[in-house]
């Protein structure tokens, strides 16, 4: 037989295009709505119409009159279904921190608009939506807490009058630093003090959620379908809250049309159809809807964020303190208190600081829980710091990309022991910065902004920079325990060779729209030197792959493709092991490189993978005690996060007239480490970009006076197209990172972290001479233009 | 986001649809595109008791130009008009204020009747029309009469049209003047902030959502006339009005955009 010699990395780093795409775009693909089950029950939530009030009575005898509609339940009705269960919170950041009882749909009291108060039960969702909307509920309307002032206002209405404030939790980090943060606030030459806003975004992945629970009639077994990225902590989860035993419960995430972290959840609708169902012995489902969507799924960021950098005359960072605070809404969801504090160790950004403290107070709003939305804390971390940076910047009188230049950690000083005590893996911070100033033509285009400028005109451009540092690959389990998270950040794998050599990945990690099954089957097939086509992934089914941690945080590549690649390894060193026993050779002599077995120096002694995999597989003549079959199982908990970094620059033309900004270009220099497959790095990248770039410029979630949410949908809340999208142009820089064989780091949220700040720089740049020094997000034309009309001394 | 229950006739010609319409009194709504109510219809802001569907109508989708006028059939879709080479020579305006509304899906579904009876201030085309001095043709069960557009516009989502009538043309005069249109807004898709259409060398001018009406911007039009410049012009474009403050803008800005975006219509235009 003759042996082609293949690189050891045929696959990887290749623009391999989607295995995942056809089954999308023919829709094949099958979404949770799409499951088919008939004589399920559908279930129909009313929501809430008020902020805060207590419920004095629900009618649901004009529902019952509709044909189709079954039954109408309120919590109390629903109350022994749940007994004292209520929906998780995992992440109790500190020992004090303040959890309200969360129940599925709410008894006596609703505490924001969305809140389930009653459900509808009908044959079909037609009749569900009509049930729904026919039931009359007679609130008492009470004073409701709307925005993060007035939840820490003097006589602010409590959210929970039994918690006796509304007051979440205080956390801090480096605290015992305050006296030496004094110390170099008193001796700087300039302090720079700032306020930010982060506006509540509703994440909007195209698909809503939805959820079915299908009872298995004989066993008392379950099966819950579910629109989620977690089905493996889902399933722990829904079984501590309902006391059903793990091993008769099945969590299953058909295809999932996107998350953004807003399905990184235990949400009310799962609880609710998974008792009903165990109850009914039937089939019970929930399709969310679009407008219900924004009131019922967590939403993103809420913050008010207080930043302050103490530096030297030439602008070197001494010192940087961070007060916030933190909108949790009306409940703690599943990781609602902790997502500020992943924010928490970056607020110094990419820059070597001696001094830093982090404090944040979280409080309870009458709104929609926060959550995880991409990024998670750390968008509203890099925002803070870059913002504030430009401001340092225009106080010491150099350019944005010298005041970075000048505090960056350098490249010879990683790893990187950062602050508050992270180890940042690795990075050349300067050199990416040198690359985007010079892809995005910097020079050019201030001399452009000049001429401007000089000539009057009302199209100002601006030019903003971002430079960011995330970490990502969540997490090490002992880290995650000195945070007080309830999961460790471990990922599982198997890999398996069937005996045509065909090979199964299972994986932990479930995707929802990032290509795993894709990218598993390039690094499986670089190891074993298979066709990636040859490679199957299964994934996103409980009782396929029983063990994982799901998707969120950048996790997947850094922590589940490493467990893909170790597992792959290990089924390696199983097959050598038979290799040599069929070759009569010593292991250690063996090379294996593109699917073959060779003895060194005897290049006619050689076995393929294929013929090993069918002699494990007929186990005639195996090794003394070896077991048959190639198989092997890895379960990875990383040593380290991993942090990827970049500088992003965006340049957007201002119409002083009218305010409106429009991106006219956009530079980005990512390090994500090594990149398995760049095709899909830049669609990360791109859409990324898009997303921070909405928060800058159009999506506000925002509650009138009355805690009414008014941008409930798409018209009004104000996700961009691919028309608003700029012009990208990425490259990027690789700094393998060394915590994982592969080097690689994550990119899933690199985009969202790194574009608001840029935007938001760039529209301040272009306006500063105006005397604009600030700028809230979203730069809606209305709010830039008042930013200039005061400025410029005008009536706004 | 599921509408309420309701029926669903299919209308074979325009007098069976208005006989739907006679029929069924005000539970019926004629669905033509469908774009502007079916959206009104799942946020339940609309519960028709009957939809009357014309839009398989295809005998009033057509572009005729005879003499100095331009027929357009209700039933001719947006899309229809963007693409109408035809249209583009006889009436540039209105060819290019079509493809701006929306996004390609909904041009190729709206219709030129549908956008004009929805009477929504904030739409494109209704201020179009007007700015053009177009004629509306309206038929109901005593046969047709003709409307101007700048009387046909009576209220917020409301005009002159009867329950049982349905416009089957619109007739617009031939323009060879200076033109253009402003279309301020915040996504490609979404409806004006303000827009301001200018027709006929800066004498039809048109403003959308400044009020609870596409309206004709008279002030503006008459200092045009009496020989004021753009920015003369275009300062009085806000006056008397008193426009709507939603999330994207509150009145005084809306008056600003206005007097801005007039002012570059006009200089568009040709007025100098």
């Amino acid at each position: 037989m003759t042996v082609t010699e293949s690189a050891p990395a045929a696959h990887v780093g290749s623009r391999r295009l989607r295995k995942e795409d056809p089954a999308l775009l023919t829709g094949e693909a099958k979404f949770i709505d799409d499951l088919d089950l008939p004589g399920a029950v559908w279930v129909g939530v009313v929501r809430s119409t008020e902020a805060h009030a207590r419920i004095v009575n629900i009618d649901g005898s004009a529902a019952l009159a509709i044909d189709g509609v079954n039954e109408v339940l309120t919590g109390e009705d629903l109350a022994p279904l749940w007994g004292e269960g209520a929906l998780p919170c995992a992440w109790p950041v500190t020992s004090d921190m303040k959890t309200p009882t969360h129940l599925p749909v709410a008894r006596g009291t609703a505490k924001y608009v969305g809140d389930a108060v009653a459900v509808v039960l009908a044959d079909s969702r037609y009749a569900a939506a009509d049930g729904a909307a026919a039931v009359v509920v007679d609130y008492e309307p009470l004073d409701a807490v709307v925005e993060i002032a007035d939840a820490v206002a003097d006589g602010a209405p409590l959210v929970h009058p039994d918690l006796e404030t509304n007051e979440c939790y205080t956390w801090g980090l480096w605290g015992d630093n305050a006296a030496a943060v004094d110390a170099a606030f008193a001796s700087a030459d300039h302090v720079v003090t700032e306020q930010y806003l982060q506006q509540r975004l509703i994440p909007a992945p195209m698909e809503p959620r939805g959820c079915a629970a299908v009872p298995s009639p004989a066993g008392g077994e379950l099966t819950l379908y579910s629109a989620t990225q977690i089905p493996h902590i889902l399933k722990v989860m829904t079984s501590v809250v309902l006391g059903i035993g793990e091993n008769k419960l099945r969590v299953v995430a058909p295809s999932v049309g996107g998350g953004f972290g807003c399905k990184l959840n235990v949400y009310a609708e799962e609880i609710l159809c998974c008792a009903l169902a165990q109850q009914r012995g039937a089939p019970v489902r929930w399709t969310e809807g679009r407008a219900e969507a924004a009131v019922s799924t967590i939403q993103g960021r809420g913050q008010v964020q207080h930043i302050e950098l103490a530096a030297d005359a030439e602008g070197r960072l001494q010192a940087v303190r961070v007060k916030l605070l933190a909108d949790m809404g009306a409940y703690l969801q599943l990781v609602t208190p902790g997502v500020p504090l992943l924010g928490g160790f970056l607020y110094h950004g990419c820059y070597h600081i001696p001094n830093y403290i982090f404090e944040c107070k979280a409080v309870f709003t009458n709104r929609v829980p926060t959550d995880a939305y991409r990024g998670a804390g750390r968008p509203e971390a890099t925002y803070a710091i870059e913002r504030a940076m430009d401001s340092l910047a225009a106080a010491v009188g150099v350019a944005p990309e010298e005041i970075r230049s000048r505090n960056f950690i350098k490249a010879e000083d990683f790893p990187y022991e950062s602050p508050p005590g992270l180890v940042f893996d690795s990075g050349d911070y300067h050199a990416v910065l040198d690359k985007a100033v010079s892809l995005a033509n910097v020079a050019g285009r201030r001399a452009q902004a000049a001429q401007r400028r000089a000539a009057g005109s009302t199209k100002r451009i601006g030019v903003g920079f971002s430079s960011y540092v995330e970490m990502c690959g969540l997490a090490p389990s002992r880290v995650l325990a000195s945070l007080a998270y309830g999961a460790g950040g471990w990922e599982a794998a198997t890999v398996r060779i069937s005996p045509t050599c065909k090979v199964q990945v299972v994986t932990g990690s479930t995707p929802h729209g990032q290509g795993h099954e894709t990218c598993w089957s390039m690094i499986v097939a670089d190891k074993l030197g298979v066709d990636p086509d040859d490679v199957e992934v299964l994934h996103s089914d409980t009782a396929v792959s029983p063990t994982g941690l799901d998707t969120y945080g950048s996790r997947s590549l850094s922590v589940g493709g490493t467990a893909v690649f170790m597992a792959a390894d290990k089924v390696i060193d199983k097959a050598r092991a038979i290799a040599a026993h069929q070759l009569e050779a010593n292991e250690d002599d063996l090379e294996f490189s593109g699917g073959v077995f060779r003895v060194r120096g005897t290049p006619e002694a050689e076995v393929p993978l294929a013929g090993v995999a069918f002699a494990a597989f007929t186990a005639h003549d195996l090794p003394e005690g070896m077991e048959p079959n190639l198989e092997a199982h890895v379960t990875y908990d990383p040593p380290n996060f991993t942090f990827p970094n970049g500088t992003h620059i965006a340049v957007v033309e201002v119409d002083t007239e009218t305010g409106n900004v429009e991106l006219i270009d956009y530079v980005a220099v990512d390090d994500c480490g090594v990149q398995i497959n760049p095709l899909i790095v830049e669609g990360q990248v791109h859409g990324g970009i898009l997303q921070g770039a909405a928060q800058a410029l159009y999506e506000d979630a925002v509650y009138n006076s009355d805690g009414q949410l008014v941008t409930a949908n798409l018209a009004d809340y104000l996700v961009p197209s691919a028309v608003e999208a700029p012009r990208y142009r990425l490259e990027s820089h690789v700094s393998p990172s060394p915590t994982n064989p592969m080097g690689v780091k994550g990119v899933g949220e690199a985009g969202t972290i790194a574009s608001a700040p840029a935007v938001m720089n760039a529209v301040v740049d272009a306006l500063r001479d105006l005397g604009v020094n600030n700028v809230e997000m979203p730069a809606s034309p209305q709010t830039v233009w008042k930013a200039i009309s005061s400025a410029q001394g005008g009536a706004s | 986001m599921i509408p309420a229950a309701f029926d669903y006739k299919v209308a074979e010609s325009a007098e069976h649809a208005i006989s739907l319409l006679a029929e069924h009194g005000d539970e019926a709504k004629l669905l033509a595109g469908g774009h502007s109510l079916i959206p009104m219809m799942r946020f339940r802001l609309a519960a028709p008791g009957v939809l009357v569907d014309v839009g398989r109508l295809d005998d009033l989708r057509y572009i005729r130009r005879s003499n100095g006028t331009v027929a357009i059939g209700a039933l001719t879709r947006h899309s229809d008009l963007e693409h109408s080479a035809e249209l583009a020579q006889a009436c540039p305006m209105l060819s290019s204020v079509a493809a701006l509304v929306g996004d390609p899906a909904v041009r190729h579904r709206g219709t030129l009747g549908g956008t004009i009876a929805h009477a929504d201030p904030a739409s494109d085309l209704p201020a179009a029309v007007l700015a053009l001095g177009a004629t509306i043709v309206a038929r109901g069960p005593g046969g047709s009469r003709e409307i101007a557009a700048t009387n046909f516009f009576t209220g917020y989502f409301e005009s002159v049209l009867a329950d049982d009538e349905m416009i089957t043309e619109i007739r617009v005069p031939a323009d060879d003047g200076g033109w253009n249109y402003q279309k301020f807004n915040r996504r490609a898709q979404d409806w004006a902030i303000v827009g301001v259409a200018v027709a006929s060398g800066g004498t039809g001018v048109s403003l959308v959502n400044m009020g609870s009406t596409p309206m004709r911007a008279s002030a503006v039009e008459a200092a045009v006339y009496s020989g004021a410049s753009a920015a003369e012009a275009a300062a009085v474009a806000a006056e008397g009005l008193a426009p709507p403050t939603d999330l994207n803008a509150d009145s005084d800005y809306r008056s600003h955009l206005a007097r801005v975006l007039t002012r570059r219509a006009l200089n568009a235009a040709g007025v100098s």
